[in-house]
């Protein structure tokens, strides 16, 4: 989310401060079906279908969006 | 939290798990030196995955030597060895066991990094975040509308917030310090403090809307695709 350089960006600071609009997954929630919405997104099936709330949750968290992008990179280069 | 009222399963026709994954699972749960064997090659699995994500952040670890970025590589394999074979019963076959695993050693091992970069800094006074807030607000001076959104948004956040909601919205969302080192610092945790965060954006919302706000063009782009 806001990183030192970028802190005074106003859609950061609106998107940051408001978040999601709508229902997300909670942080325990989202660890518990990051693999398998991970395996989905490789495999190119509807992931956030399979897993409503996902895709908004890590638009809100920042250290679980970290999760998702380190899985999503280290499976890549498996 | 608004929740989905359900998650459902992987879909029809979609095979996760693979056989090796699959095989290294059941020896895992077994018992004798084959156990051995497959805790010795899980231990190697997720400190492959460890290094992979320190190495991703070195550039977050300017202050630290090359042998420091191995032991933390190895404490993340360590403890997340430890919490893969505590929650064993836990895992559902919806992934392969691999991807399932791994996950463990890559959050261990963000998590420390995150920290470790933190170590020794101060976190950022509430005092500061309203320096951002005005920054933001005289980069927006010419639309009106924004500009104004931004102002309503300071004056919510110190009028509609409790006091723990608006150090945790402002500490996480204004001020930049990740949720884990917050975590550590208030000896809470990232889902305890996500909670807090997600009531209070509720709250803002909720009196931004009731002063005449259109939300519709804030949210975060990953969000409202």
């Amino acid at each position: 989310m806001s990183k030192p350089d970028d802190r005074g960006d106003p859609a950061r600071i609106l998107a940051g401060a408001l978040g999601p609009n709508g229902p997300e997954l909670s942080c325990e929630e989202c660890f518990a079906q990051l693999d398998r919405y991970v395996e989905l997104e490789l495999a190119g099936a509807d992931a956030e279908g399979s897993v409503p709330g996902m895709r908004a949750h890590l638009g809100g968290c920042p250290a679980c969006d970290e999760d998702h992008a380190s899985l999503l990179t280290f499976l890549g280069t498996e | 939290m608004a929740m989905p009222a359900e998650i459902p399963r992987a879909e029809p026709g979609f095979e996760p798990a693979d056989a090796s994954s699959r095989e290294l699972h059941e020896r895992l749960n077994t018992a004798g030196p084959d156990r051995e064997a497959a805790v010795v090659e899980l231990h190697a699995l997720l400190l492959k995955a460890a290094r992979f994500e320190v190495n991703r952040r070195r550039d977050s670890l300017p202050h630290l030597r090359g042998g420091d970025h191995e032991d933390l590589a190895q404490q993340s394999a360590d403890d997340a060895l430890l919490a893969v074979l505590g929650k064993l019963d836990q895992f559902r076959g919806e992934s392969r066991f691999t991807t399932w695993a791994y996950k463990f050693a890559l959050l261990e091992a963000g998590v420390k990094v995150r920290r470790r970069a933190w170590q020794g800094r101060e976190v950022p006074l509430e005092d500061e975040a309203w320096v951002v807030l005005a920054d933001a607000r005289r980069a927006v001076a010419h639309e009106a509308e924004t500009r104004d959104l931004i102002g309503a948004l300071g004056e919510e956040i110190e009028r509609s917030l409790s006091a723990h909601q608006r150090a945790v919205l402002v500490a996480v969302t204004l001020n930049g310090i990740p949720i884990d080192v917050l975590a550590e610092r208030l000896g809470s945790s990232r889902g305890a403090l996500y909670k807090t965060l997600h009531d209070a954006r509720r709250k803002l919302r909720g009196a931004l809307t009731q002063r005449g706000f259109d939300l519709s063009d804030t949210t975060d782009r990953r969000g409202d695709e």
